[in-house]
């Protein structure tokens, strides 16, 4: 086996010194009944290389690649054109074979990188403050919403009709768990006033998205003030970290907490994950966040260094009085984040973020112009709805059998009556005018 | 002008050392500081926003066109505050970087509870595959065969390996994954009335995300005690069953590197008083291929793919945490999962009936770890049955070679062998002036991750080494020299070569106390910064 060492010679030696005649004698605390006399059945024995290859080359082939076809997907996962440097960079064995940072002085590489991601992303949304990573936007949502709860001890959490389906159950599985009451507010394009409105004494928070699930953008800065006067945070979350190259970021709006989704940055669509969640806060409440931290601070001779820090927040040291039970969150994908971050500078990102923009509206363009397509969002990044005049599942199946990818489905996100012809489209800088014009063809075609 | 050989006697590059002295002359004296900052090989580094300007783009894209935007008056106005770096600065600055890092590939990584192994490349290959990794996560199902493929493929590897009847695949690492079992234990309680079950029994011994979890989940958590040889107290765990009990969280092998013999009865203890048990998995590389926890009377356990099967760490992550569970609780798994149509093709079940995910719902946006997905699977293929039983047992016997040999010049924990990590006390260290955080950093000199340090609570200043099976005989002799040379010294006195260690590190012992009393969490330009420590 290629990779394992010790060989039957060294085993033997290694048995006597132990003092132990057989690796049996080492397994003699099992329960006798749970013993296994031989490998377990029913799963194939050791293969070389090139067997595994095989195996997994005949897989990959049997799934149509994004980048082999006219694709439009997005509703929280981009396409993307990621620099070669990016991924080369983290596969130097130093970042990608190491563990959490625990020991700094010899993880400087992974604190420092997350230290400049931590800046990255605080200059991204325009925020204080912002943590090492989460798992990805679904799950920094979720943290937001129980984080509110203990900052401001309350214990509702309303939910706006245009946050992204997934969020919207994934932070109501943790926060109805913690105790929360949940008020999520009917699927709509737009619904601030109503949002507002459910605002009571008792409400921790508010969720909204900017760009919101059906890529509408919505200045929530008097919404903000609105819901702080009245006690509650607002926490504004995002699935396109790109936006921000080009529209106002949630921290200038004045969110209390922002999550969201910094795929899109420097990672791969890999069937949904692995990701990386942005979190990001006001200074007043970095105590209350969750999840890792890194900081500066000096060694032994005053010479400039970063640790993991603020760590009696965390699960190690706290325990059952943790922020969260959070402990290995997206390292190596933030590494990506940052590398490509760095590459672009806040003067590519803006230029990429027009790209993206320029894609998306001359997609509209295209779309809104076949006869029964309704473009449902006045304003939007790289993303938009419309209403077909069919159900939208089946049209994009139809579109998939002429390999197109024309976009997401609002259905396969939630079932909901009433939006059964909702289909989100979203473009790129990787979308060219040919996709953009077989995309067109290929719906007029199949509606 | 004609290229010509070099003939001997051509002073064709700068090599030509003969007649010359090539020894340095003794300098008992200290090194003397380079006026670079370098340090040899040892480059020096600076943040991206000291030597990034905010005009400056390592990317070239196509030039915009001017289309009129659609953005409804929210343009951006200010600047990221983000400086760009042409590529090869990039590449430097992260090359640079990474080299004052340690990593599994650069040596023995013995941090006990967190399996080091050896990364496979084939395994990373794998990962990158088109239909893998540039694949949409809500393209039609009819797309995604292949990647829903590697998901069916993976669960069955995860539901034979540990004789139970169904995984939930989407939970992001181990926490997440205790998290996805708890919440199934909560929703099976809550769909049988028995909302009043809310106290989660935990091992004092146990990682600090079992409790943190439990309370996650709405639960309220009793600790149980450890019983001297370091495995559960049985007697106090009886005193604390209950009509208010939801189940257990119990890791096995233990934090302690411990078998817990008394499992199958803790098991039925914890079923009979109508509770559920929830293994920690995060030690299963101990018995993978080996012992099967559904053989143990196991509900729900987490695996973390990036320990067992190898799926890199990448200084904190991704991770994967994948839950099997019970018959019990199968009926409770998150959506989504991955079923086989009549037709043999693969489809995914994203909904529940109550489009509000009742009972359990929904843990997480789409479909958790692809990417950690494929580089397990190619692991386990790689491995087949019959290597998983090897790799179990190796790292079984290395441990148990590394505490035979150190427990002459050491403190054991505990008595007897040990699983896939063995466990010290601090005792060997008392009167010497030298604590485990000491020792620890003087392993960073001598070329080794330091074990895990003050974990688990239950023993004094722990030390946990778990060497897995990727470390050789020679490469754990060379270890066991260097930690007996280490504890030799510190017995001897030599407690400068401990309290000031690290010497030999990129940097020296780095102040947390500072970083947590006064918190620089991002970079700031440096007159603001004086303004800060000014207020």
């Amino acid at each position: 086996m290629r990779y394992l060492p010790l060989t039957p010679s060294d085993r033997e030696q290694m048995l006597a010194k132990v003092g132990v005649a057989s690796i049996e004698d080492l397994f003699l605390d099992v329960p006798e009944i749970a013993r296994l006399d031989g490998p377990i059945h029913d799963l194939p024995f050791a293969q070389g290389e090139l067997a595994v290859e095989r195996h997994m080359q005949r897989l990959s082939n049997a799934s149509v690649a994004a980048g082999s076809v006219p694709f439009f997907c997005g509703a929280g996962a981009y396409r993307h054109a990621v620099p070669a440097s990016v991924d080369h960079l983290i596969q130097r064995s130093e970042f990608l074979t190491t563990y959490t940072p625990y020991q700094p002085e010899m993880a400087q590489g992974t604190v420092q990188t997350l230290f400049e991601f931590q800046s990255q992303v605080a200059g991204l949304l325009a925020c204080d403050v912002a943590n090492a990573s989460m798992y990805d936007g679904s799950t920094a949502c979720a943290e937001a919403v129980v984080m509110a709860a203990r900052v401001t001890k309350r214990t509702k959490v309303v939910f706006s009709g245009g946050l992204h389906p997934h969020y919207r159950r994934a932070a109501r599985t943790l926060a109805k768990h913690s105790g929360l009451e949940i008020a999520g507010l009917p699927i709509a394009i737009q619904d601030e006033a109503a949002v507002l409105a459910a605002v009571d004494q008792n409400t921790a928070c508010v969720v909204v998205q900017c760009p919101n699930v059906f890529g509408t953008l919505t200045d929530f800065t008097e919404l903000a003030k609105a819901v702080q006067a009245k006690g509650a945070l607002l926490i504004a979350v995002f699935t396109e970290a790109v936006a921000f190259g080009l529209i106002t970021p949630p921290g200038e709006m004045g969110a209390d907490i922002v999550a969201g989704e910094g795929q899109s940055i420097g990672n791969a669509l890999n069937f949904g994950g692995p990701y990386v969640g942005l979190f990001a806060t006001k200074d007043k409440y970095v105590r209350q966040m969750p999840g890792r931290l890194a900081g500066e601070t000096v060694d032994a001779d005053g010479t400039r260094g970063f640790v993991l820090t603020l760590s009696t927040r965390e699960q190690h040291i706290r325990r059952d009085k943790a922020t969260s039970n959070i402990c290995t969150n997206s390292g190596l994908c933030a590494l990506a984040f940052t590398i490509h971050m760095t590459l672009l500078g806040d003067k590519g990102l803006k230029h990429l973020a027009q790209l993206n923009h320029e894609a998306a509206c001359e997609t509209a363009d295209a779309v809104s112009s076949i006869e029964g397509v309704e473009l449902l969002s006045d304003s939007f990044f790289n993303e938009f709805a419309v209403r077909l005049p069919v159900n939208a599942a089946k049209a994009v199946e139809a579109m998939a059998a002429q390999n197109v990818l024309g976009g997401v489905p609002y259905s396969r996100l939630r079932q909901e009556a009433g939006f059964e012809n909702v289909l989100l489209i979203a473009a790129t800088e990787t979308t060219t005018a040919e996709d953009i014009a077989c995309l067109a063809d290929t719906l007029k075609k199949v509606i | 002008m004609s290229r010509r050989h070099a003939e001997e006697g051509d002073l064709v590059m700068a090599m030509n050392n003969v007649g010359r002295p090539t020894a340095a002359i003794a300098n008992n004296g200290a090194a003397p500081t380079t006026f670079s900052g370098a340090r040899g090989l040892l480059q020096p580094t600076s943040l991206i926003f000291e030597t990034g300007s905010i005009d400056r783009t390592g990317v070239d894209l196509p030039p915009v066109k001017g289309v009129k935007t659609r953005l409804g008056g929210l343009a951006r106005k200010s600047s990221t505050g983000n400086p760009g770096l042409s590529e090869p600065e990039a590449v430097r600055h992260y090359v640079r970087l990474s080299q004052r890092n340690y990593a599994i590939d650069l040596g023995m990584f013995p941090l006990g509870s967190c399996t080091m192994k050896h990364n496979a490349r084939l395994n990373e290959k794998m990962a990158r595959l088109p239909g893998f990794a540039d694949v949409h996560p809500l393209q039609p199902v009819s797309t995604v065969q292949g990647a829903l493929g590697v998901m069916d493929q993976l669960s069955h590897w995860l539901i034979t390996l540990t004789g139970m009847k169904a995984v939930a695949l989407s939970p992001k690492a181990g926490a997440h994954g205790e998290l996805c079992g708890m919440l199934a234990i909560r929703a099976a309680l809550d769909a049988q009335g028995q909302t009043h079950r809310r106290r989660v029994l935990v091992p004092e011994s146990a990682h600090g995300t079992n409790p943190a979890t439990a309370v996650q989940c709405g639960f309220i958590v009793d600790e149980i005690k450890a019983a001297p040889d370091g495995r559960v107290d049985l007697s106090d765990l009886k005193t604390k069953l209950g009509e208010d009990v939801a189940g257990i969280m119990l890791t096995n092998p233990n934090t302690c590197g411990l078998f817990e013999r008394d499992i199958r009865e803790i098991a039925d203890l914890i079923h009979a008083a109508g509770g559920y048990f929830y293994c920690d998995g995060a030690n299963f590389n101990a018995i993978a291929g080996r012992v099967r926890p559904g053989d143990l009377g196991v509900d729900a356990m987490h695996i973390n793919l990036h320990k067992t099967f190898s799926t890199p760490h990448g200084g904190g992550g991704p991770g994967s945490g994948p839950t099997v569970l019970s018959d019990a609780l199968a009926p409770f798994a998150p959506v989504p999962y991955v079923v086989t149509r009549a037709d043999g093709s693969l489809d995914l079940v994203e909904h529940e009936a109550d489009s509000d995910g009742e009972p359990f719902g929904r843990m997480v946006a789409f479909h958790g770890q692809m990417g950690m997905y494929t580089r397990a699977l190619t692991y386990m293929l790689s491995h087949g049955a019959d290597g998983i039983k090897q790799a179990s047992e190796d790292a079984v016997l290395n441990a148990n070679y590394v505490q035979a040999c150190l427990k002459e010049h050491m403190s054991p924990a505990f008595d007897g062998v040990c699983m896939h990590e063995a466990l010290f006390d601090d005792s060997w260290l008392e009167g010497t002036g030298v604590t485990t955080l000491d020792f620890a950093k003087a392993m960073i000199d001598e070329g080794y991750h330091p074990m895990t340090m003050y974990f688990p609570l239950v023993v004094h200043g722990a030390m946990l080494i778990e060497p897995t099976e990727s470390e050789s005989k020679a490469s754990l002799d060379a270890f066991i020299a260097s930690m007996t040379g280490l504890a030799k010294a510190a017995k001897a006195g030599d407690t400068t070569r401990f309290t000031g260690a690290p010497y030999h590190a990129p940097v020296k012992r780095l102040d947390e106390t500072r970083a947590a009393r006064k918190p620089v969490l991002k970079w700031a330009p440096p007159v603001e910064a004086s303004k800060i420590a000014a207020e």
